[in-house]
């Protein structure tokens, strides 16, 4: 069958699902983290585009434009502090992080 | 009819003496470097009395003669949401006489100090002081607002303050000044809740528009009560005059007062500031005459004062505090007389009373000095071979006190007693008893104390306590501690005051009161009250006043009195101990002076403090600083440090707070929509 | 079913399968790899929503710049591979309970109204707005028109926002050169003379016949500090 809106958006969420587990099984490997992070902004883009497409509405693209910039961004920063880390602990375990604790 | 006088003239009368008091309290002090000596200081400021009397007489003599008046504001203050604060003066006969009385008693006492005074290290700061106080009661007097009136209140009764603890060295002075400050400040209490009641129903503090609209106000009642309105305004504003002219419970700081030097007794507790409030209440007339109410509650307090202080005089041993209740007790008459709607009366009781009694205390600051400082009448005696001047204007004081005809005392106390009998008042028939007792009790103390002075054995030898603890420097100059006349700057006013005591109740009574000269000061309301009326009706003439009164009982009672008192201390001396004895429990309340001054301090005075204490610990330390303050920091920080816990550290702990609470705001809104 | 459906299941199963490898690679590099692989998918299944502009940029900017990164940061670190993952599958019960979660939250609400199937008006509504034919109907060309006009300001932002992101990656990791002599103006202008500088007194020797050795004290001195700098 043809496919609608609906499987999309329900692509989108399995990606998004998916991404969540992602954060939580990996305590130790930061990178992987981020990584799960980016799949996450990946699932939100696949619905904007859905949507822009089938509702004829080309906003939702230049959102998605606009989350790609953001993201961009935000992984470099991300890896910057993670090099930093891993220059100040020399290790990117996420359980060894926990310094700040109250 | 009415000329009107000139301003600048009746602005010299303040004025000049308070010219002579900052001349000298500034320059003749260490404050401005001593630049001026002692001649010089008093040469200033009797120059600056001297020039407001003078122009006070030359007032009197316009008002008198020609009818004169004045009444303007000289000077907005403020002018604030429509309520004007001016200086301005109103002069009129009841005026132009407070202004010649006060100035004339400050005069003879300025003259007075210079003897005095001599030995004293603060001489120059004392006339600094006296002249201020000629300032302050005659802006008083002269004001034609409430708000000057308070002014020139407030200001008498600073410089009260200064002067009763003029010696600040002695503990007994500072209490005392202490006291009659803030005795007089209760008063005042009163008085500022009387002003402010006027200034909201009536929107002004001058005097002209107050009584303009004192009918409207006869209408009203007090908000929430039943009360009439001018009945609550004329208490709170003789509250006032209760805590000035010390009446019942506010007397309480007169007799204390007498620590300050005898000029200043003379000056401001027998003559001129214990006078303001008998003065505000016939200034404020219009409006008491429209209560009732407040003219019985005046008269029933005057009438206890009177009554109750003479009993205290009886017994006192200081020469000074014998005359301090003299004067509370006659203070009680003048307020009677107030009550009995017999203002004219009153005033004129004022303006002889003023001379008589400066006159009183004045010589007996002379006999002071002349047995070296020691002020118990136990240990004087026969002081007037030694005395002579003292001892004849002495008598004559007393003579006019206790009412002898054909004296002024006789015409203005007589007038009191009838107007009283005439009234319709509920308090009326009390009054009336008190009046006569009175009378009665008055000659007896006074004659007492004239007889123990001035006659009999010579008893200043006797003196357990012959310590010469106030002023050690005179011992030089006397022979075997014998008594002497004082020298003329002290016997010149004593007899500058004798001639008004004796003379100008007869040739006064007359036009002041039932002629024209308060006419437009003082309103009476002739058909409720016809006291004076009545008065007005019986009177023929001086002369047939006094000589008619040899068929009244006031003569006799003082006769009485006058007998009583030879008989019991010069005749049989063994009598007072005797009564002593047999009325113990009544003496030991008089000599504590009915338990009022304990009240005060243990039961006010205490409970104030422990207040004051309550509020500290409990109110301030414990609750304020306690619980709101470390209170607030101590739950701050249990609050953070169970706050904490949440802070792990661990990222996937706060990723996974971030999901749930995604999930639970995803939950949120889906729900409903389901 | 027609071959876009059929290449859509196709492109979504590579996409899911290579996302549940990338959380469950052991090697670092296989995760990014397998990323990479995920994000090509994701363009494939945007040309296919006829959304060609944001393919391309995806594959680009996200896979040709930021997976790169990803790459060199990965290989950079020396990572101890085994210790990463004990105590890898202890806590799956709890994330996969909570995936699932999320998974089924988001089919109530799809199953509630996301049911269209006709043909998307994106392409028609874009024909009637340019009136073009629905082949000629550029995607980037309308992109840019509208970017340029009603999102210039955002635009502008998104600028901004990388220019942030460029200071902040220098400013973090970078490290000073050690033979730099560059010295802090701040910390110059800090000094106090008694940092650098030590008064020494020297006694002149006491023999008058003896002239007094100046240039011998002077460099007893320069000797004294040298020996306190170093």
């Amino acid at each position: 069958m043809i496919p609608s809106l609906g499987h999309f958006l329900s692509l989108g969420a399995i990606l998004f699902a998916l991404s969540v587990i992602g954060i939580f099984l990996n305590r130790k490997n930061l990178i992987v983290l981020l990584m799960a992070i980016e799949l996450m902004l990946l699932a939100v883009n696949m619905n904007f585009v859905a949507f822009s497409h089938f509702l004829g509405d080309l906003n939702g693209q230049i959102f998605v434009f606009f989350i790609l910039t953001v993201a961009a961004a935000e992984s470099a920063i991300g890896l910057a502090i993670l090099v930093l880390l891993f220059r100040n602990k020399s290790s990117i375990n996420v359980e060894e992080l926990n310094t700040l604790k109250g | 009819m009415s000329a009107t006088l000139s301003a600048t003239t009746l602005l010299a009368v303040p004025l000049a003496p308070l010219a002579g008091a900052l001349l000298a309290g500034v320059l003749g002090t260490a404050l401005g470097g001593n630049v001026i000596g002692r001649r010089l200081t008093h040469t200033l400021t009797i120059l600056g009395v001297f020039t407001a009397f003078v122009i006070s007489v030359m007032t009197l003599q316009s008002v008198v003669r020609d009818g004169a008046s004045f009444s303007q504001t000289l000077y907005t203050w403020m002018n604030v949401g429509g309520l004007k604060m001016e200086v301005g003066f109103l002069v009129d006969g009841l005026t132009a006489m407070m202004m010649c009385v006060v100035t004339f008693v400050s005069l003879m006492v300025h003259l007075y100090t210079i003897g005095y005074m001599e030995e004293d290290a603060g001489y120059n700061r004392f006339f600094a002081y006296i002249s201020l106080f000629t300032f302050s009661m005659l802006m008083l007097v002269m004001s034609n607002n409430l708000l000057q009136l308070f002014f020139g209140w407030e200001a008498v009764g600073l410089v009260s303050y200064l002067l009763i603890g003029f010696w600040f060295n002695k503990p007994t002075a500072i209490f005392a000044n202490m006291k009659a400050f803030l005795v007089n400040r209760v008063g005042d209490f009163g008085f500022i809740l009387g002003i402010g009641l006027i200034v909201a129903y009536t929107g002004s503090l001058n005097y002209a528009e107050i009584f303009h609209k004192a009918d409207e106000l006869a209408k009203l009642d007090f908000p929430g009560t039943s009360w009439m309105l001018v009945t609550v305004i004329c208490i709170c504003l003789f509250v006032g005059a209760m805590g000035k002219s010390a009446q019942f419970p506010l007397h309480v700081w007169l007799p204390d007062s007498m620590e300050g030097p005898t000029p200043i007794s003379a000056l401001i507790h027998a003559a001129t500031m214990v006078t303001a409030g008998i003065f505000m209440v016939s200034r404020m007339s219009p409006l008491f005459e429209l209560s009732e109410a407040a003219l019985n509650f005046v008269m029933v307090v005057g009438a206890i004062t009177a009554l109750f202080m003479g009993f205290l005089g009886i017994i006192q041993n200081d020469i000074k505090r014998v005359v301090a209740y003299s004067t509370l007790s006659q203070l009680g008459y003048m307020t009677v007389a107030l009550g009995a709607s017999a203002y004219s009366v009153a005033v004129f009781h004022l303006m002889t009373h003023a001379f008589f009694k400066a006159l009183l205390f004045l010589a007996a600051g002379s006999v002071i000095m002349g047995v070296h400082h020691n002020q118990d009448i136990r240990w004087m005696g026969g002081l007037r071979k030694y005395m002579p001047i003292t001892w004849i204007t002495s008598l004559l004081g007393s003579l006019a006190l206790i009412g002898t005809p054909f004296f002024s005392g006789f015409y203005s106390k007589d007038s009191i007693i009838e107007a009283v009998l005439e009234s319709h008042l509920p308090g009326a028939g009390f009054a009336s008893f008190s009046v006569l007792a009175g009378v009665f009790v008055t000659a007896f103390y006074s004659f007492r104390m004239y007889f123990l002075v001035f006659h009999g054995k010579e008893r200043f030898d006797q003196n357990p306590d012959a310590h010469h603890a106030h002023d050690a420097h005179h011992d030089s100059h006397h022979d075997a501690h014998k008594p002497h006349e004082s020298p003329w700057v002290v016997t010149v006013p004593l007899v500058l005051l004798a001639i008004p005591s004796v003379v100008i109740g007869f040739f006064t009574i007359e036009p002041m009161l039932f002629g024209d000269f308060f006419k437009g000061a003082i309103v009476i309301d002739a058909e409720k009250h016809p006291a004076l009326e009545e008065l007005a009706h019986a009177f023929h003439g001086p002369v047939q006043m006094a000589l008619h009164a040899v068929s009244t009982l006031p003569f006799w009672l003082a006769l009485a009195g006058v007998v009583t008192s030879y008989y019991m201390y010069m005749v049989n001396p063994a009598v007072p101990a005797a009564i002593k004895r047999t009325c113990q429990p009544f003496y030991t309340l008089l000599e504590n002076k009915y338990y009022l001054d304990w009240f005060n301090e243990n039961v006010l005075a205490r409970g104030a403090r422990g207040l004051g204490t309550v509020l500290w610990k409990v109110g301030d330390q414990a609750i304020i600083d306690g619980a709101v303050v470390n209170g607030s920091w101590k739950l701050v920080a249990w609050v953070s440090s169970v706050v904490r816990w949440l802070q792990t550290g661990f990222i996937y702990h706060y990723a996974l707070a971030m999901i749930v609470g995604v999930f639970v705001l995803m939950t949120w809104f889906v729900w409903p929509a389901k | 079913m027609d071959v876009k459906s059929a290449l859509f299941y196709v492109f979504s199963a590579l996409l899911l399968f290579a996302a549940f490898r990338v959380i469950t690679a052991r090697n670092p590099v296989y995760a990014v790899l397998y990323l990479v692989l995920a994000f090509f998918q994701a363009a494939a299944i945007w040309v296919l929503l006829k959304a060609e502009f944001l393919a391309i940029s995806l594959v680009l900017v996200y896979v040709g710049a930021v997976m790169v990164l990803f790459l060199f940061v990965v290989m950079m670190l020396d990572i101890n591979i085994d210790s990463i993952r004990q105590g890898f599958w202890k806590h799956f019960p709890l994330a996969a309970g909570i995936g699932a979660l999320i998974a089924l939250e988001m089919a109530t609400v799809l199953m509630g109204g996301f049911r269209l199937s006709e043909e998307p008006k994106a392409v028609q509504k874009m024909g009637e707005l340019t009136g073009l034919a629905a082949g000629q109907v550029s995607n980037t060309k309308e992109l840019g028109k509208l970017l340029y006009s009603a999102y210039l300001y955002p635009l502008q932002i998104a600028a901004i926002i990388l220019l942030v992101a460029v200071i902040a990656a220098i400013a973090l990791t970078l490290r000073a050169r050690k033979d730099s002599k560059h010295v802090s103006a701040g910390d110059q202008v800090r000094i106090k003379a008694r940092d650098r500088m030590d008064i020494i007194k020297v006694i002149a020797t006491k023999k008058a016949a003896a002239p007094v050795d100046v240039t011998g004290a002077i460099s007893t001195i320069v000797e004294n500090i040298a020996e306190k700098k170093a």
